[in-house]
């Protein structure tokens, strides 16, 4: 089976671009992303393209051959619709056709244009990723949602929003030299602690931004890279999914995300490795409480038990196990069909020694991304290498 | 030429039902319960569902007070937004009544359907018994 290898990345400044089109930002992720790749373009077989809002934010579906349009490529594309793990979706399939030999260059991205919406129209899309019935037309937003999993495992675990403070310092702090971030600016515990309420208990640091963008990665069998002497150090050596129950209401569990489990053992069984093996994390941190789910899912921390690492320094840059050194979707931003691989690119620039930050973790040998769509009933896990 | 429909075969029912205080849920062989439109059971895939009247009131689990929402709520807001236990099932609701520093995990509360402030759309209401 061929090994997957991450040949290029490629992203646009995360940020507030209302007026550029969701095409555009994609083009100028993709291209280059090609050119980061050093492949031929003609080489590109396909392409597997995440977007959630497109029919809302730019009355826009059909998105994959638009998006290949745009880079200039004739090929068969598939969009896929996962909420806020949809480009995660689209790269865990890329490297299932990689390794089954069905293509041995496959371009993978993913776009979000939010801003053009306002925050009442980007609330109400980004809502449609719940159950409407049950949840959305009883008043039940992503922040609140959220706020209602926090709840829980406060009742549950305890744990404080001073502890949740410091998951949000952390990122902005790790985004502060990151030439692709939306907010490059430190906050204190104290700025978060005051600032207004979104939904109880979340408030408005523990929120990600409403955020324009788009990200690209090149995945590339080895054999075509070692055949054209491409520098792809970086392998895709474990991936993995779990789902859940749409509506929170029909969970096992409240303060938990079996989805995450489950598709991190799969993604460390199908790597062969451990949690503890795992150098440092990308995770879907869209509230703070995210980040912490996160961590205990990855089994870096038992349930329950992850509420304070940052506040302890284990996840910050200097910590054990570094998480979101990209700043995460709280302080990089998230433009939720780009995030996954988003998630990617910025791993691979942490391991390959090319991203601002890797200086904390010079050495690192293995990084995992955990990307989660809706409120985690859909979550997917990849583990990277630096192939020896 | 087909109208827009604004009913939701199943869901509309159950909240009509709930509104004639006649709410219910559906149990499946193995004592599961889900809500309407079903066909098999969304935790085991028992295709015998039946009606079970749902109890009269619930233990609120989590909640939270939303004070920025959609479009459709905003006239609403800050409201309080809560997940009850019902025994074999969960319901999301609103809770009315109760101001939010009096409302705790375990608060006893009866659903009920009402009209929300924003589009006088029908929503499901908790409020304390």
């Amino acid at each position: 089976m061929p090994e997957v290898r991450v040949a290029g990345v490629g992203l646009t400044p995360f940020g507030v671009h209302p007026e550029r089109t969701g095409r555009d930002l994609f083009a100028e992720a993709a291209l280059a992303a090609i050119d980061d790749a050093g492949v031929d373009r003609t080489a590109i077989e396909g392409l597997f393209y995440g977007n959630f809002m497109g029919e809302l934010a730019e009355h826009q579906g059909h998105y994959g051959p638009l998006a290949a349009d745009m880079v200039g490529l004739d090929v068969p594309t598939i969009r896929f619709e996962s909420a806020c793990a949809s480009s995660g979706s689209a790269a865990r399939e890329a490297v299932k056709n990689l390794r089954n030999g069905e293509a041995d260059v496959l371009l993978v991205g993913g776009t979000e244009r939010m801003n053009n919406l306002g925050t009442g129209g980007a609330t109400e899309a980004l809502a449609i990723a719940a159950d409407d019935l049950y949840e959305v037309r009883a008043g039940m937003t992503f922040p609140g949602a959220y706020a209602l999993m926090q709840a829980a495992y406060h009742e549950e675990y305890g744990g404080s929003r001073e502890d949740l403070a410091h998951v949000a310092v952390k990122n902005h702090d790790n985004a502060l030299d990151n030439e692709y971030a939306q907010f490059r600016k430190s906050i204190t515990v104290d700025d978060h602690l005051e600032a207004p309420m979104i939904s109880e208990p979340v408030g408005l640091y523990d929120s990600c931004p409403i955020t324009d963008g788009a990200s690209a990665i090149v995945l590339v069998s080895d054999n075509y890279a070692e055949a054209n002497g491409l520098d792809a150090q970086v392998a895709v050596t474990g991936t993995g999914q779990g789902g859940d129950k749409m509506a929170l209401q029909d969970r096992d569990y409240l303060a938990r995300t079996p989805a995450s489990d489950d598709a991190a053992a799969e993604a460390y069984a199908d790597a062969g490795i451990d949690a503890e093996d795992v150098d440092l994390a990308e995770v879907h941190d869209c509230f703070t409480i995210a980040e912490v789910l996160a961590i205990e899912s990855l089994g870096f921390y038992e349930p329950g038990t992850g509420i304070d690492a940052a506040r302890r320094g284990e996840t910050t840059s200097d910590g054990d196990r570094p998480i979101n050194l990209s700043g995460g979707l709280k302080a990089k931003g998230h433009p939720v069909g780009a995030t996954g691989t988003s998630q990617l690119a910025e791993m691979t620039r942490l391991l390959r020694g090319d991203h601002p930050n890797s200086g904390a973790v010079s050495g690192a040998t293995t990084g995992v991304t955990h990307n989660a769509g809706g409120t985690v009933a859909s979550a997917i896990v990849h583990v990277l290498e630096v192939a020896t | 030429m087909v109208d827009p429909v604004e009913r939701n075969e199943g869901y509309d029912d159950w909240l009509d039902a709930i509104e004639a205080d006649e709410g219910f849920y559906l149990e499946c062989p193995n004592g599961h319960g889900s809500l309407p439109p079903r066909r098999v059971c969304t935790h085991c895939g028992e295709p015998e569902l039946t009606q079970q009247p749902l109890a009269e009131s619930g233990a609120v689990e989590t909640h939270t007070v939303v004070h920025v929402a959609t479009p459709q709520l905003e006239d609403d807001t800050p409201y309080i937004t809560a997940i009850a236990d019902f025994g074999p099932v969960r319901l999301t609701g609103m809770l009315r009544g109760a101001e939010p520093e009096s409302v705790t995990t375990n608060l006893d509360v009866v659903p009920s359907v009402e009209t929300t402030e924003t589009t006088g759309n029908r929503v499901l209401v908790f409020r304390p018994r």
